[in-house]
């Protein structure tokens, strides 16, 4: 499998003296399941939006697709930005719009101006929305607006939205962190199917250490800033899981012994 | 350790209570408030305003002319109004952190609005008295520029407030800033602007009749020229209807608020 994202030497610091980034390197491969784990504060979401320029990194180079997004102009980042999709913790929809209209804009990044004001979309781009919609099992919801959904299936209007940009990769911030247990199983699922069936590339920050082990393909560790570990679930052991939380494995609220369960 | 928190927090609130005192009597010396004197011609007040100030026969013939005066009032201020929202709404797009094209044109049109919003509409109205004279006109751009500036900073924290989350997410997808305007700004605060734009009417009303005393025209106007020749029957159908419109406006605005909201 040929590599989609590398990340050279990208370092970020807020003002002066808070480094949020220090010098991380890795690489993604088309259609990998990454999760990204590590501490509060510990520069995940920051990592995550450096992918995307969301955030602007310091210094070093993001390679995506064969094209260096930290170096793009205006005009090319909303075009690099149309082949990820982002899914956020508090869904970031916007909530007096019907859950159609929200997946939809998806779309936007591929419009005119005047098409995109206006909110103006093909027929195919409608069709492919009601069969996104259709796979997540939002199909009683699509004219509901979408304060009215629950946040499981807010979560999935956010998947859609992502979804119908046709995207190569998903940055996921946090996509669980405010969802009960059921609907987080049912967003992880839908997460990991896109993954394994349509080839998507998907990166994901995550709290919850045993769903970083059960679903991915390969866990990416990191504290204040630099990559503690990097590779797959099996290798991570108490140890590891030290050095990334800071805290003896034995007081976290989660058992290593079952990672191979699910 | 926990009752001295407590201790500590009654002391404070002794000490505010301390310094309020303190200040309101320093200011009754410096002014020469009699206070005893004061609440002595309230009863003598009470009673002027129960013999005079109410509207008899004479007033009832001028009210047509008084509905008039205030017609011109009303629509005055909803004009002042619903234009200075328009450009409130540019200024608030151009000033607001999530939808800033720079932050140069940010700080320009914050402190624009700053200026207008803190200059009373009452100095608004003295200061284009000399560009306009006594028109409708000085009370149109006097309201408007108070409006203008009140609302801009009002449609900023707005814009902050509802749209940032789904703003972000439209950035992320790649989207242009018109679209995100359109269909992520204006859909998530609309209500509330429109909210804002009938508090301000409300306002504005209200301050039509102070702006009108000074500048010569509306409604203020008519108080003020009715009050001055002595005719204190009139003037008190135009408080009265006043207070009317103000009253059934607010009824109106509140109503909507609770449909669009």
């Amino acid at each position: 499998m040929t590599t989609l994202l590398q990340l050279n030497h990208v370092s970020k610091h807020y003002g002066n003296d808070t480094k949020a980034l220090s010098d991380v390197n890795f690489s993604v491969k088309e259609g990998e399941f990454v999760s990204i784990i590590g501490p509060s504060g510990a520069g995940k979401s920051t990592l995550l939006r450096c992918i995307n320029r969301m955030v602007d990194a310091n210094s070093g180079e993001i390679i995506f697709d064969n094209v260096d997004i930290a170096g793009l102009g205006k005009k090319d980042l909303k075009k690099a930005r149309t082949k990820i999709g982002m899914i956020f913790q508090h869904y970031n929809l916007v909530n007096r719009l019907s859950v159609i209209e929200n997946v939809l804009h998806g779309r936007l990044g591929f419009k005119s101006t005047l098409a995109g004001a206006l909110g103006l979309y093909t027929e195919e781009e409608k069709r492919q929305a009601l069969q996104i919609l259709g796979v997540l099992g939002l199909q009683e919801q699509i004219y509901k607006r979408s304060d009215q959904l629950s946040g499981g299936q807010k979560q999935r209007v956010g998947i859609a939205r992502a979804l119908i940009q046709n995207p190569k990769m998903l940055l996921c911030d946090e996509p669980i962190a405010s969802l009960d247990p059921n609907a987080s199983k049912i967003i992880m699922d839908h997460l990991k199917n896109i993954s394994a069936s349509m080839g998507i590339t998907v990166l994901v920050n995550l709290h919850q250490v045993e769903v970083a082990l059960k679903y991915s393909d390969r866990i990416i560790g990191v504290n204040k800033g630099s990559l503690i570990f990097d590779g797959p679930p099996n290798e991570i052991t108490a140890e590891i899981i030290e050095a990334i939380y800071g805290s003896e494995a034995g007081d976290l609220m989660f058992d290593l012994g079952g990672q191979y369960a699910g | 350790m926990q009752a001295d928190v407590f201790v500590k927090k009654r002391w404070n609130s002794f000490i505010f209570l301390l310094i309020l005192l303190v200040v309101t009597f320093v200011s009754i010396v410096i002014t020469e408030f009699n206070m005893a004197k004061g609440l002595a011609s309230l009863p003598k007040a009470l009673q002027w305003g129960f013999t005079n100030f109410y509207p008899d026969e004479m007033a009832l013939t001028k009210l047509p002319d008084i509905l008039n005066k205030l017609r011109e009032t009303v629509l005055i201020s909803v004009a002042a109004t619903t234009v200075g929202a328009i450009f409130a709404f540019l200024f608030a797009l151009f000033g607001s952190r999530t939808t800033k094209v720079n932050g140069v044109l940010s700080k320009v049109s914050r402190g624009i609005a700053t200026i207008f919003r803190n200059i009373d509409i009452s100095a608004w109205s003295m200061i284009l008295l000399f560009s306009f004279g006594q028109s409708a006109l000085t009370g149109y751009f006097a309201l408007f520029f108070g409006s203008f500036g009140f609302l801009t900073r009002a449609f900023i924290e707005t814009i902050d407030e509802v749209s940032s989350s789904s703003v972000e997410a439209l950035q992320a997808t790649g989207a242009g800033y018109f679209s995100i305007i359109f269909q992520s700004v204006i859909p998530s605060g609309i209500p509330q602007m429109i909210s804002w734009i009938l508090f301000m009417i409300e306002t504005n009303i209200r301050s039509a009749t102070l702006v009108g005393i000074l500048t010569g025209t509306g409604i203020g106007f008519a108080f003020d020229l009715y009050y001055k020749s002595l005719n204190y029957h009139t003037a008190s159908l135009v408080v009265i209807v006043i207070v009317i419109t103000i009253l059934t406006i607010e009824y109106i605005s509140n109503y909507v608020r609770r449909v669009i909201l």
